[in-house]
């Protein structure tokens, strides 16, 4: 079964495929060139020791973004 | 002689030929930790100049290299991620490669990390100068067990691939020796066209209307540009309505057929062309889930309980190795060096050469002891961004970011802001340059603002001196009062400019984790050596022009006469006036105002200058102040304006003379406000 979901909303450790990314501007852009693109593959890793930002895993390499903007990115779990 | 080899046996026309051959400019472009700041040190050694790009703070590195007799200029370019508009790094990049016609582009591709690296690269050979890639970090991709076909990569991207490891030195020769070649030969980079045959249609289209409009130059790159909706490009072109709507019309057809916006089409293509690449050029020889060191050690560095302890432990280390006993030893011995060995050295000289008493005061009193209280902290500084730069090159600042990002954001600040922030307890000039370290100018520019607020060690001896004569049983608690007041006043002033003056939308925290690496020793010492380098010359310039200055107003009078007691001085003169704007502070007498103009030199002027006005006894002191009036004064000593070495750095750092002026008034005014309060509402209780 497929669930969308947001990537923020993601477990430790889920692995999912990126639908869509909502925003607009540098911030967008920004993450879109970091390659979250449609078809990306996600994997959760961890939150920082306060909650936020998010550490996740795409493209084969670790990258950090804040909650508020992971929730802009739509996701695909398996 | 260049190329003697060649010349000397072929004739007068080669000869000739090989006066013409020009020097070669090379760009180094590529993603940030891709191992290009080792290229470019690999290349060029100590043999470089670091500037900052006109207008940004953003730094600009070049240096010379020589290569099979051929003179090199390599340009060191801001490592990015993509040529959008946004950041100072991607803007000055993206000028360079368009307008400053390197003669060839080499971009450093992170063999480990190639997807992300390779959509740079999809970017740079749309502008259709000569490009080479350098395959770096091939040694720990091997380590990996993995491998990847360089054929593969040339035939899709159609330019030549050369595996290196630049912390290792090989493969470097052969990739000069190509990229060379290439240069001199001249010819333009082959189009690839990468992306679906509908959008390379659109392209096209864009592409001649250009040509009709612009003429030839850059066509791919500005049509691509233009189709993603690229802000900065619009605006440079007027097209025709007609040629505006068929645009639009066509890219407005694929939007609606894929439900995606033009700048992700071109991305997504972009990633897809890329996937499609990879999947043919590597094979993976680690199973599926495999572990690298840096992952192990990013569980524990970065672990939900251990991450804050550790953070704190390495911080404190940090600070520690700099200012605890290391630090201070070091500082003590050039300190030694330059009052009980340099000093009485020069003098004895001065005396020997019949020096007049003008000039024996200007070196000794003015230039040594002023330029030498500042050189003095040389060593602390090195240290400093030794352990930075470790920090940095490791891996390590970016995780910094990511623990306290959460917290700092409550203030308006990112979490790169943090490291440079705590350093300022130390000293204000490192902390200051350390700023450079932030991505986004106004995290920056706040950050500089309220890091002289740190209470900085200079400051101690200030805090010593009053509270031996005042507050002898309550030290602790005093001066654990005085640092606290100054993070309160940070916290506030951060709060205030992130709301009002320096508004604006939050740093996007979009950042790299990078993998943990060893940092290369010439890169630390180029790093430190850079810095080094950059405080000697200030100190030999700025520093002491406004020790010469000061020695000046407080050895003369008005008529330009000496004087042996400094309280007939100009300076003197200077604080007499001054003194009733600190009337309501508590500490309206010439000795207070003066010693705080010196502290304007370094802040532990405050403390000699006090002596000498007060005739060599500390203890008169309490003759002047009141307990109240002293913890005042200490209170304007923790916030006021720092010392020259300071504001040189806070003027750098700026990039702006506003700025730089906006931070100096409002520390003095925070300064007079706080200590006025402390005294006005101290005196509703003393009495």
């Amino acid at each position: 079964m497929k669930k969308e979901k947001t990537l923020n909303l993601l477990k430790i450790g889920e692995q999912a495929t990126v639908v869509s990314l909502s925003g607009e501007g540098a911030l967008r852009r920004r993450i879109i060139d970091m390659g979250i693109t449609p078809g990306a593959v996600v994997i959760m890793r961890k939150a920082a020791p306060f909650g936020d930002p998010l550490e996740i895993n795409v493209r084969g390499y670790e990258l950090s973004m804040r909650k508020a903007d992971a929730e802009k990115i739509t996701v695909e779990c398996r | 002689m260049a190329n003697s080899t060649t010349t000397i046996t072929s004739g007068q026309k080669d000869i000739h030929k090989s006066t013409e051959k020009k020097t070669i400019k090379i760009a180094l472009g590529g993603n940030p930790n891709c191992g290009k700041t080792t290229l470019f040190n690999q290349l060029t050694g100590s043999n470089q100049y670091v500037g900052n790009w006109p207008g940004v703070t953003v730094e600009k590195k070049e240096g010379k290299a020589r290569f099979q007799g051929r003179e090199i200029i390599v340009s060191d370019l801001p490592g990015i991620y993509s040529l959008s508009p946004y950041t100072p790094e991607e803007i000055v990049t993206r000028h360079t490669l368009l307008h400053d016609n390197p003669d060839i582009i080499i971009d450093i591709v992170d063999a480990t990390n190639l997807e992300r690296n390779l959509y740079l690269t999809t970017q740079i050979q749309e502008i259709q100068r000569p490009v080479i890639i350098a395959l770096n970090m091939i040694d720990l991709l091997e380590k990996r067990g993995d491998t990847i076909d360089c054929k593969v990569l040339e035939k899709r991207f159609g330019v030549p691939v050369v595996p290196i490891s630049a912390s290792k030195n090989t493969g470097i020769d052969t990739l000069m020796a190509k990229a060379i070649a290439i240069a001199e030969g001249g010819q333009q980079q082959p189009v690839q066209r990468l992306y679906s045959k509908k959008v390379e249609r659109v392209i096209a289209d864009i592409q001649e209307a250009l040509f009709e409009v612009d003429g030839k130059e850059h066509l791919r790159f500005t049509a691509v540009k233009l189709f993603e909706g690229d802000s900065v490009t619009w605006e440079n072109y007027k097209f025709n309505k007609q040629q505006q709507d068929h645009i639009e019309f066509h890219i407005n057809e694929i939007e609606t057929t894929q439900y995606i916006d033009r700048e992700m089409i071109i991305a997504d293509e972009r990633y897809k062309f890329i996937c499609a690449t990879c999947e043919r050029a590597v094979t993976k020889g680690h199973p599926q889930g495999y572990e690298t060191m840096s992952d192990k050690a990013d569980k524990v560095i970065t672990n939900k309980y251990l991450a804050l302890p550790l953070f704190l432990l390495m911080m404190f280390g940090v600070f520690f190795i700099t200012f605890g006993p290391v630090g201070s030893y070091l500082k003590d011995g050039a300190e030694w060096l330059i009052l009980d060995v340099l000093t009485p050295q020069v003098s004895s000289l001065l005396v020997s050469i019949n020096a007049s008493d003008w000039a024996f005061s200007l070196i000794i009193d003015g230039i040594i002891a002023g330029v030498g209280a500042v050189v003095s902290f040389l060593p602390q500084i090195s240290i400093l961004f030794l352990l930075l730069s470790i920090l940095e090159d490791s891996g390590y600042m970016a995780r910094a970011a990511f623990i306290m990002d959460k917290l700092l954001r409550m203030i308006g600040l990112s979490g790169r802001a943090f490291v440079p922030m705590l350093m300022g307890f130390g000293c204000t000039v490192p902390a200051v340059l350390g700023t450079r370290t932030l991505e986004n100018e106004k995290d920056k520019r706040l950050t500089i603002l309220i890091t002289p607020f740190m209470s900085c060690s200079a400051k101690m001896p200030v805090y010593l001196l009053f509270i031996s004569v005042f507050f002898n049983e309550s030290s602790p608690l005093v001066i654990f009062s005085i640092y606290l007041l100054g993070i309160l006043v940070a916290i506030l002033t951060a709060l205030i400019f992130s709301r009002t003056i320096l508004k604006g939308k939050d740093a996007p925290f979009v950042l790299e984790l990078p993998p943990y690496r060893m940092p290369s020793p010439k890169t630390l010492w180029l790093h430190v050596w850079e810095r080094v380098k950059d405080f000697l010359v200030r100190a030999g310039t700025i520093l002491m022009g406004a020790a010469v200055l000061i020695w000046f107003l407080q050895s003369f009078n008005f008529r330009l006469e000496q004087v042996s007691d400094s309280s007939q001085s100009i300076l003197a003169t200077i604080g007499i006036a001054i003194a009733p704007i600190f009337s309501l502070c508590g500490f309206g007498d010439w000795q207070s105002s003066v010693s705080l103009l010196t502290g304007i030199v370094a802040k532990e002027s405050v403390v000699s200058t006090m002596t000498v006005l007060f005739g060599g006894d500390t203890s008169m002191i309490s003759q002047v102040f009141t307990p109240l009036s002293a913890y005042s004064f200490m209170t304007f000593v923790l916030l006021y304006t720092p010392c020259v070495a300071a504001l040189s750095a806070i003027g750098k750092e700026m990039g702006s003379r506003k700025w730089t002026a906006i931070a100096i008034v409002y520390q003095l005014a925070v300064a007079w406000v706080v200590s006025m309060l402390v005294f006005q509402i101290g005196s509703l209780f003393v009495g």
